[in-house]
C-alpha cells in the first residue's frame, strides 16, 4: 500500500527514467459564442476563446513542476485537462503511459484514476459542507473499492488524518468547525486516500494566511518526501515557487513561453516576461533593487494579440513579433524560450 | 513533519442529537421570536385537531345516518336558539360545524401534504436533472416549466379534475376523487421547485467538492444525490411550507367552486360554499368559522415558512 | 502637529447570545499627515474592523465600546450618523478590496464620480464633469473623456481599481483607508496600482492607512506599520525596522515564514506552530503566548502592555526595559 520513499531525483537519473507525466500540444478552445438563433438576430459571428494554445511539457518522477501564471494563462485549465476533468480540443496527456482521455479499457482507466488526484485553491469550497469530515477522506477509498471493511477503513482515515497534522476524532466534525488551513490539510488527507502517486496542486496556498501557507507548503513537501510523490504546482507567486519548485514553466495567455530548472529561471530567467513577472514581486527584503515593473494589463484572452501575445508591454518587441508567434526553443540543457529576441542573442 | 499546537483539552464528548438542537442557532432564533412560537404552536394544535378528529369530535359529519335534518341551520350554542350538542351550529344538512371544521381540516391537510409531497417528487429530480446536464436536456425541462407557468394553477386544476371527470364518468370519479385532486394541485406547484433547485444546482456544480468527486470517477447520478442534493434542499423546505398554505388554499378553492372533494365529504372549502347561500339570511356561522379556521391555519403556517427562510440563510445569521 | 487620525484605546465588540465578543481591544495609533500606515495582520486579527469603526461602517451588531477616534483633533467616533455620512467621502475616502463590487454596475463611471464630487462640493455640473475627467486622466485612464461614458464591465480589473481610487479622492479627502487594494488584482497589475495610491496622496498631501495582510506590499508602500494579532496591537514602529528587526516574536515568526526571493532555492520555510485563536477562545495573558517559544509565566498571566523599543512600540514581555539586560537578542526568528 505505502510506497517507499523516493528522494528527489538528480538530474542525469531524471534524464534517463521515462517521464511520469507527458503533455503534448495539449489546447483547449471554448466556443463562448451566442446561440445561434441570438446570433441569426443580433449579428456577430462565433466568439472562440484559446485558453491553452499548444502547450508541451513533461513532469519527472519525484519532480515538483511548478506551473507560473496570472490569471488569463490558462493555468487552472491545463490542470483540469491533466486530472481528466476536461476533454483537450488538441493534442493529449499520458500519466504512467497511459492516455486518460484515450484509454478504453475500463480496468486501466480506473487503474490510472487512482493515481492521480488534485488540492485545490478554495479550502471553502473543497469539501462537502453537509459530510463529515471522516466521510470526504473515506470516499477515495470507497470509490476505489480499496478498503471494504468499516473498521478498517475507519482506522485508515485516521491514520491519514494524523499524517495531515490533524487529530483521528476530528473525522467525526463538519467542515465548517475548521479555519481554512485546516480545511486544505483535509483536502490532502482526501487526495492521499488512494495512494495516488500524481497530484496536481492548484494554488493551494493562495487563499490561506501567511504562517498558514508556511505550514501546508512544509507539509506538502514533506508527504512528497516520505510517500515519493510527484506534483505539478500551480502558482501566480514566484516566490513560493521558489520553495518548492524542481523546475518551472512560465505561461502566457494559453502559451508556454519559458521553461527551465528552478535554478536558472530565478538566475537567468531569459524571456521578457519572466523578467518582468519576477520584478514585481514586491521586494520585501528592502534590498531597494532596481525594477522595471510591467505595463499594461493582461489583454483579454478571447482576442489576444496577434504573433507573440506579449508584444503590446514588451520593451524589446520588434517587427517579428508582431506577426509572428515564436516557437519554443531550447537556450540552454533543460531550460527553453519562446523569444524571437532571445533566438536571435539580442537579449 | 508539521505540527500543530495540541489541544490543551480533550475535545468534550459529542452531545446528543436533541442537545446539539436545543443549543442550536436556529432553535435560538426560533424561541426569541414570539410571533414563530405562537404560529408553530397554533400549527400543531390545529393539525393535531385534525388528526385527531376520529377521536375528539362529538359528532362524525360524513355519517349520513347519523345526520338528522330537522337539526339543521341550528345556531351556535351560545346563541338563543342553540344547543350544547352542537357547539358551533349545523349547516344546512344538519351536520355539526366543529365536527365538519376537524375532520374537513383533515381532508385539508391530507390533500395538502400530498401534494406538496408530489410537487416536490417531480420537481426536485428534475430541477437536478436540468441543472446539472445543461444542454438540451435542460432547455426541455425549462420549456416545460415555462409552459405550465403560463397556466394559473386553479385552472390546472380545474382541467386535470375534468378530464378525470370525463374518463372516470361519474360514478367511478367519486372513488378516484383524492388522488385526482392531489395530481392536479401537485401538478401546478412542481415548477417553483424545479426552478429553484436548478438555479442551486447551477451553483454548486463548479464548487470544487463536485469537481473532487468527479475526479475519482463518480457518476452523475451518484453526484447529484449524494453530493448536490443535500445542498439545494434548504430553499426546497422554505417553498414546501408556504406552498402548503398554498395548497390547503387551492384545494378549499376547488371545492368551493364545487370541483372538489365530494358533498359527502365536505372539506374547509365546501363548507364555507355551502354557508355562502346563507350568508346573507342570516346563518353567518356556516361560513365565518370554517373561514376563520382556514385563515388562521394558512397564516401560522406562512409564518413558519417565513421564520424558516430567515433562519436558513446564512447571510442574516 | 496635529495627526490625521488619532486613535486612542479603541475597543469593538460584537455582541453575540453567547456574550460579547472583543473584535479590537485597546489599539491606539496615529497617523501623521501625508504618511502612510500600514495595517497588517491575518484573517481574523482586525484590521478590516479596525477601518471599519474608524468610517462608522461596522457591521451591525459590532459596535465601538469604548476608545477615541480623531480625525484632524476632532472626534469623530461618537457623531450622528448624519453627519458621518458628510464626513465620509469628504474628509475620509475609502477603497474598498473588490472593484467588482465597488462600483454600481448600472451607472456610468462618469455619473458615479459627478455625484460623489457633487455631493461634497457646491460647484455647477459641468464643472464636476472637468473635474471627473481630470481625476481620470489622474488615474492613468486612457482617453479620459470618452471613457466617462462607459460602464464598469467595460473596463478590466486594474482600470476598475483606478476608477475606485479616483473615486476615493474625488472630494479631496484628509486621509485614504484602502482595504485590501490589490488583493484581488493580477500580480503585475498590484505593483502599478500601489504605486499610484502612493502617488497620488504624496501629491495631495493626504494620509493613508493601508490594511493589508500582505507584508511585500507595506515593504513598498508604508512609512510606519502596525502589527495586528487577535485584534491587539503587537508592534508599531517604522516600516524598515519592523520588516528588518523586528521586536515581537509573532511578527518575527511572520516575516520569517514569508516567502522571498532572496531566500535559499528550495529551502523549508519557517513556520509559526499552530493558529490565531478565534475571537471567543483568546487565552489569557498574551494572546500569542500558546505559539511563542519566547513565553515564560508572565506572559500567561498577564496582558503586556505597550513597551518604547529603539523603533516604535511594541506588546512583548521581552521588551519590558527591566528585563532588557537578561533577553535573547532582538529580531531572532522564532
Amino acid at each position: 500500500m505505502s510506497e517507499t520513499g523516493l528522494a528527489p531525483q538528480s538530474e542525469s537519473q531524471a534524464q534517463s527514467d521515462p517521464p511520469l507525466v507527458r503533455i503534448v500540444g495539449l489546447s483547449r478552445i471554448f466556443d463562448l459564442s451566442k446561440k445561434w438563433l441570438n446570433r441569426m438576430l443580433e449579428g456577430g459571428g462565433k466568439v472562440m476563446l484559446t485558453a491553452v494554445d499548444g502547450v508541451d511539457l513533461s513532469i519527472g518522477r519525484g519532480e515538483t513542476y511548478a506551473l507560473v501564471g496570472e490569471s488569463g494563462s490558462g493555468k487552472s485549465t491545463i490542470a483540469k485537462m491533466v486530472v481528466g476533468l476536461l476533454p483537450p480540443s488538441k493534442g493529449y496527456v499520458t500519466i504512467g503511459g497511459i492516455d486518460i482521455w484515450g484509454e478504453r479499457d475500463a480496468t486501466t482507466h480506473r487503474r490510472l484514476r487512482r493515481r492521480i488526484q488534485m488540492i485545490f485553491q478554495d479550502p471553502y469550497a473543497s469539501l462537502n459542507p453537509r459530510w463529515r469530515v471522516g466521510a470526504i477522506v473515506a470516499e477515495p477509498i470507497k470509490a476505489f473499492d480499496l478498503i471494504s471493511e468499516r473498521h478498517a477503513r475507519d482506522a485508515r482515515v485516521g491514520e491519514l488524518l494524523s499524517l495531515v497534522g490533524l487529530d483521528p476524532r476530528d473525522a467525526r466534525k463538519f467542515p465548517h468547525e475548521f479555519s481554512g488551513g485546516q480545511r486544505q490539510r483535509i483536502a490532502i488527507a482526501r487526495a492521499l486516500a488512494s495512494n495516488p502517486r500524481f497530484i496536481v496542486c492548484d494554488e493551494p496556498t493562495s487563499a490561506l494566511d501567511v504562517s498558514v501557507q508556511a505550514q501546508v507548503l512544509n507539509l506538502l513537501r514533506d508527504l512528497q518526501d516520505r510517500l515519493g510523490l510527484t506534483y505539478l504546482f500551480i502558482s501566480h507567486n514566484l516566490a513560493v515557487v521558489r520553495h518548492v519548485a524542481t523546475r518551472v514553466g512560465v505561461l502566457y495567455l494559453g502559451r508556454l513561453v519559458e521553461e527551465a530548472p528552478a535554478k536558472t529561471l530565478f538566475a537567468e530567467p531569459r524571456h521578457p516576461y519572466t523578467r518582468m513577472l519576477l520584478d514585481s514581486v514586491p521586494d520585501i527584503d528592502m534590498t531597494g533593487r532596481e525594477r522595471v515593473p510591467i505595463a499594461g494589463e493582461n489583454p483579454n484572452p478571447i482576442s489576444p494579440p496577434p504573433g507573440c501575445h506579449f508584444h503590446p508591454r514588451c520593451p524589446f518587441a520588434f517587427d517579428r513579433c508582431r506577426v509572428e508567434a515564436p516557437a519554443f526553443k531550447p537556450v540552454a540543457t533543460g531550460h527553453a524560450a519562446a523569444c524571437h529576441a532571445v533566438e536571435e542573442g539580442r537579449i | 513533519m508539521s505540527e500543530i499546537v495540541a489541544p490543551a483539552n480533550i475535545p468534550p464528548a459529542p452531545r446528543s442529537a436533541f442537545r446539539r438542537f436545543l443549543d442550536s442557532d436556529m432553535f435560538y432564533s426560533f424561541i426569541g421570536s414570539p410571533v414563530t412560537v405562537v404560529a408553530a404552536v397554533i400549527t400543531v394544535v390545529l393539525v393535531a385537531a385534525a388528526l385527531a378528529a376520529p377521536l375528539i369530535a362529538p359528532h362524525n359529519p360524513f355519517d349520513p345516518a347519523s345526520l338528522s335534518i330537522t337539526d339543521s341551520l341550528l345556531p351556535p350554542a351560545w346563541s338563543h336558539d342553540g344547543t350544547s350538542t352542537y357547539l358551533l351550529g349545523t349547516d344546512d344538512q344538519g351536520r355539526d360545524v366543529l365536527s365538519t371544521i376537524l375532520y374537513g381540516m383533515r381532508i385539508s391537510l391530507s390533500v395538502g401534504f400530498a401534494s406538496v409531497l408530489l410537487a416536490i417528487a417531480i420537481g426536485v429530480p428534475l430541477g437536478l436533472i436540468a441543472g446539472y446536464s445543461r444542454g438540451p436536456i435542460d432547455a426541455l425541462i425549462m420549456r416545460v416549466a415555462d409552459v405550465q407557468l403560463t397556466f394559473p394553477a386553479i385552472l390546472t386544476a380545474l382541467l386535470i379534475d375534468g378530464v378525470a371527470r370525463g374518463i372516470a364518468g361519474p360514478q367511478a370519479y367519486n372513488d378516484v376523487v383524492f388522488p385526482v385532486l392531489v395530481l392536479s394541485i401537485g401538478l401546478s406547484f412542481w415548477v417553483q421547485y424545479a426552478r429553484t433547485v436548478r438555479g442551486s444546482v447551477l451553483v454548486e456544480a463548479n464548487k470544487e467538492y463536485v469537481l473532487a468527486a468527479r475526479l475519482i470517477g463518480l457518476r452523475p447520478a451518484a453526484i447529484l444525490f449524494r453530493h448536490i442534493l443535500p445542498n439545494v434542499l434548504g430553499p426546497v423546505l422554505i417553498i414546501a411550507t408556504i406552498n402548503l398554505a398554498l395548497a390547503v388554499i387551492t384545494e378549499a378553492t376547488l371545492s368551493f367552486l364545487g370541483v372538489g372533494v365530494p358533498p359527502t365529504q365536505p372539506s374547509l372549502g365546501t363548507l364555507i360554499r355551502i354557508g355562502n347561500d346563507y350568508l346573507f339570511s342570516g346563518e353567518w356561522w356556516i361560513t365565518a368559522f370554517p373561514g376563520i379556521t382556514l385563515a388562521v391555519l394558512v397564516l401560522a403556517v406562512n409564518l413558519l415558512g417565513d421564520w424558516l427562510r430567515d433562519a436558513l440563510n446564512p447571510k442574516l445569521r | 502637529m496635529t495627526p490625521t487620525l488619532s486613535v486612542r484605546n479603541l475597543r469593538v465588540e460584537i455582541p453575540t447570545r453567547h456574550g460579547a465578543l472583543t473584535a479590537i481591544d485597546d489599539l491606539s495609533f496615529d497617523i501623521a499627515p501625508g504618511e502612510v500606515l500600514g495595517v497588517v495582520g491575518e484573517s481574523g486579527a482586525g484590521k478590516s474592523i479596525t477601518g471599519a469603526a474608524i468610517i462608522g461602517l461596522l457591521e451591525p451588531p459590532g459596535r465601538v465600546a469604548g476608545g477615541e477616534i480623531r480625525l484632524n483633533g476632532e472626534r469623530i467616533d461618537n457623531l450622528p450618523p448624519a453627519q458621518l455620512r458628510k464626513l465620509r467621502g469628504k474628509h475620509i475616502g475609502m477603497i474598498f478590496q473588490d472593484p467588482l463590487t465597488s462600483l454600481d454596475p448600472l451607472y456610468r463611471i462618469g455619473d458615479q464620480l459627478i455625484e460623489t464630487i457633487l455631493t461634497h462640493e457646491r460647484i455647477s455640473p459641468a464643472a464636476a464633469r472637468d473635474k471627473a475627467e481630470r481625476l481620470l486622466v489622474e488615474v492613468g485612464i486612457p482617453a479620459a473623456g470618452q471613457r466617462l461614458d462607459s460602464y464598469p464591465h467595460q473596463f478590466s480589473g486594474g482600470m476598475r481599481q483606478r476608477v475606485v481610487i479616483a473615486l476615493a479622492l474625488a472630494a479631496d479627502p484628509a486621509l485614504v483607508i484602502a482595504d485590501e487594494p490589490t488583493t484581488a488584482l493580477d500580480v503585475s497589475v498590484q505593483a502599478q496600482i500601489i504605486a499610484l495610491i502612493k502617488r497620488l496622496c504624496r501629491d495631495r498631501g493626504a494620509s493613508v492607512m493601508l490594511i493589508t495582510h500582505d507584508m511585500g506590499v507595506i515593504a513598498e508602500t508604508a512609512d510606519r506599520v502596525c502589527v495586528l494579532y487577535a485584534g491587539r496591537l503587537a508592534e508599531i514602529g517604522g516600516v524598515r525596522d519592523v520588516v528588518k528587526r523586528p521586536q515581537h516574536p509573532y511578527t518575527a515568526g511572520l516575516m520569517a515564514a514569508i516567502p522571498s526571493l532572496g531566500d535559499a532555492l528550495g529551502a523549508r520555510l519557517a513556520q509559526i506552530p499552530g493558529s490565531m485563536p478565534r475571537l471567543g477562545a483568546i487565552p489569557d495573558g498574551c494572546a500569542f503566548h500558546p505559539r511563542c517559544s519566547f513565553a515564560f509565566d508572565r506572559c500567561i498571566a498577564e496582558r503586556p502592555p505597550l513597551y518604547a523599543t529603539a523603533c516604535g512600540e511594541t506588546a512583548c514581555f521581552l521588551r519590558d526595559p527591566q528585563r532588557v539586560a537578561a533577553v535573547a537578542p532582538s529580531g531572532g526568528a522564532a
